[in-house]
């Protein structure tokens, strides 16, 4: 053992007389960092010049258009296609996830067929099969299964772009949503549901009390998701004359040919409504994160918030 | 002796086609301790969680009171299962405290304890809020009220979940191994919170290996080994005096 110091004398310090202090220690060389860095910083300043100088963007023309009547109709209808085809979405997919969870064979397997058609055709075809329901079934009529009827309409009548687009939006949603809250309410421990049952629980309320706002933590990231995916997918209703956002630039460029400068008004609403969606996000998440010491939300927003709470706490505790 | 508040009798229990529990038939009177003994896989737990119905027996019957655990008995003489619902009524006055804890940590100690009084036994909110309070001190945790699961200690976690258990006042509370999740540090201040409530005249069914709590604190012993009963007695008889071998064994090789 005489090759191990035992001890700090056997050290021989290379500088006895300057004692080592790390306090003051230089960042690493690195070079590769550098290099990637100044190749990044030239690409960035390329695309910026590109924005600002090619005069085909013509910014002019997106200032003009950015808050024009026909563009906010659009943006209207773009909202309103996302609030009714998300609440669908949300309220079905919270039904078919019970279905495809419940101990009743013929829910189950009704559930999980839905979740298999509207999951594996694409959602495009849905909207245009909606669309054309009326080459399948000319007539919707309400009355006693395989019996008289009380009432019928015209299915070419009773179904207009938009109530195509919403059926069409909605149920595709519904499908996505059935497994976001599956996966949420599966991922709860046992233990709780057991714990609520040993206290007396009646099911409903173990679902609603115990289950579903712990599930919540996993449900709402990939809710918001979809919900994202959602206000961009409403833009496939153009296809069927829906004047949503899209439709509204289309019918615009389709006069003025005016093509980039217009689809960059649509980017521009469809990104901030997206933005606002994000904020909403935040909140929702830290509303369910209680108790849990994770809440994974490290953005600029979550970090405003965060210190602003401990200014917050700061003051009061400076008051009592 | 009075009535016993649980009634076990010739109960059997197959998770797919494998026989956990082989008859089993066991009384509890009414401010018994019962702890029970026994290796791992010796289907001590299964017992306690048939008891309140969280798995379903696959034979036998279990009264608690009057109450036929699980099942209604009806005029022409048939049994028929309850609805989950109806079960969640019968196991209102049966507690129970989880290895785990199973404590829900969305809420806070004070509201973990306070919900059940308030939605089950609809108690004004200040009656449940000062039920729990006194709740909580007694098993020494009243200034951790406002405190969520996760900042508590297991051992502080364990006596909140006691706690919880006893805000709905039940004629039985059942253990199933307390004090296995806990840091060896932390035992004493779970088995000490047990032995005072089993001072106190409450009716326990105690699945354990913490063999002095037992001793200490049990009216009487149960020793499981393979789906049966194999000995049960006063902690003297079973720890001194041990009729079986198997006994004698389980406890020679626990205590080392």
């Amino acid at each position: 053992m005489a090759n191990l110091p035992s001890n700090q004398t056997d050290i021989e310090l290379p500088h006895p007389q300057h004692p080592v202090d790390v306090a003051r220690a230089l960042a690493p060389r690195r070079p590769a960092t550098w290099v990637l860095s100044i190749i990044t910083v030239v690409v960035a300043a390329q695309i910026v010049n590109l924005l600002l100088t090619n005069p085909n963007f013509d910014w002019d023309v997106v200032g003009q258009y950015l808050n024009s009547e026909t563009v906010l109709r659009g943006v209207v209808m773009t909202l309103f296609l996302t609030v009714t085809a998300m609440t669908i979405g949300l309220v079905l997919g919270g039904v078919l996830a019970v279905c495809r969870l419940s101990d009743n064979a013929l829910l189950r397997a009704l559930a999980s067929s839905y979740i298999w058609f509207f999951r594996g055709t694409p959602q495009l075809v849905q909207l245009i099969f909606w669309f054309n329901i009326g080459l399948l079934v000319p007539v919707l009529s309400i009355g006693i299964p395989f019996g008289p009827t009380f009432a019928s309409i015209e299915s070419n009548t009773l179904v207009t772009p938009l109530l195509a687009a919403i059926v069409g939006l909605g149920l595709h949603d519904a499908a996505y949503q059935a497994e976001i809250y599956r996966a949420g309410l599966i991922s709860v421990d046992e233990g709780q549901l057991e714990a609520a049952q040993a206290l007396g629980m009646k099911p409903v309320r173990v679902f609603f009390r115990i289950q579903l706002p712990q599930a919540m933590r996993f449900i709402v990231p990939p809710t918001f998701n979809s919900i994202i995916a959602l206000v961009k997918g409403t833009s496939l209703v153009s296809v069927i004359g829906g004047a949503e956002l899209l439709f509204s630039v289309k019918e615009i460029y389709s006069q003025t040919y005016q093509t980039v400068p217009l689809l960059i008004v649509a980017s521009i609403w469809y990104l901030f409504i997206t933005t606002v969606l994000n904020g909403v996000q935040f909140f929702i998440e830290r509303h369910y994160g209680r108790g849990s010491s994770r809440t994974g939300s490290s953005s600029i927003i979550a970090r405003f918030f965060d210190r602003r709470a401990a200014m917050r706490n700061l003051n009061r505790g400076m008051e009592s | 002796m009075t009535l016993p508040i649980l009634r076990i009798s010739g109960l059997r229990k197959h998770f797919s086609g494998v026989e956990v529990l082989k008859g089993i038939d066991l009384e509890v009177h009414v401010g018994e301790t019962v702890a029970i003994l026994g290796s791992s896989g010796s289907g001590k737990s299964t017992l306690l969680r048939c008891v309140n119905c969280l798995e379903v027996a696959s034979g036998g019957s279990i009264w608690v009171g009057d109450e036929l655990m699980g099942y209604r008995q009806e005029s022409k003489g048939t049994v028929r299962r309850l609805t989950e619902s109806q079960i969640a009524v019968q196991r209102r006055q049966v507690g129970m405290v989880f290895q785990n804890f199973n404590l829900f940590p969305h809420w806070t100690v004070l509201q973990n304890i306070a919900d059940g009084p308030r939605s089950i036994l609809k108690l004004s909110k200040a009656d449940a809020i000062e039920r729990s309070m006194t709740l909580l001190t007694r098993v020494g945790l009243a200034d951790r009220a406002n405190a969520y699961p996760r900042q508590l200690s297991g051992g502080q976690q364990q006596r909140v979940a006691i706690a919880r258990a006893l805000a709905l006042e039940p004629a039985l509370l059942l253990f199933d191994e307390p004090t296995s999740a806990l840091d060896p540090e932390n035992v004493s201040e779970v088995t000490d919170v047990m032995a005072a409530l089993a001072a106190s005249g409450a009716t326990m069914l105690v699945v354990t290996h913490e063999l002095g709590f037992a001793r200490a604190a049990a009216d009487r012993v149960v020793f499981m080994d393979d789906g049966v009963i194999l000995e049960q007695g006063s902690p003297a008889e079973v720890f001194d005096h041990s009729q079986q071998p198997r006994t004698r064994e389980f406890l020679r090789q626990t205590l080392v």
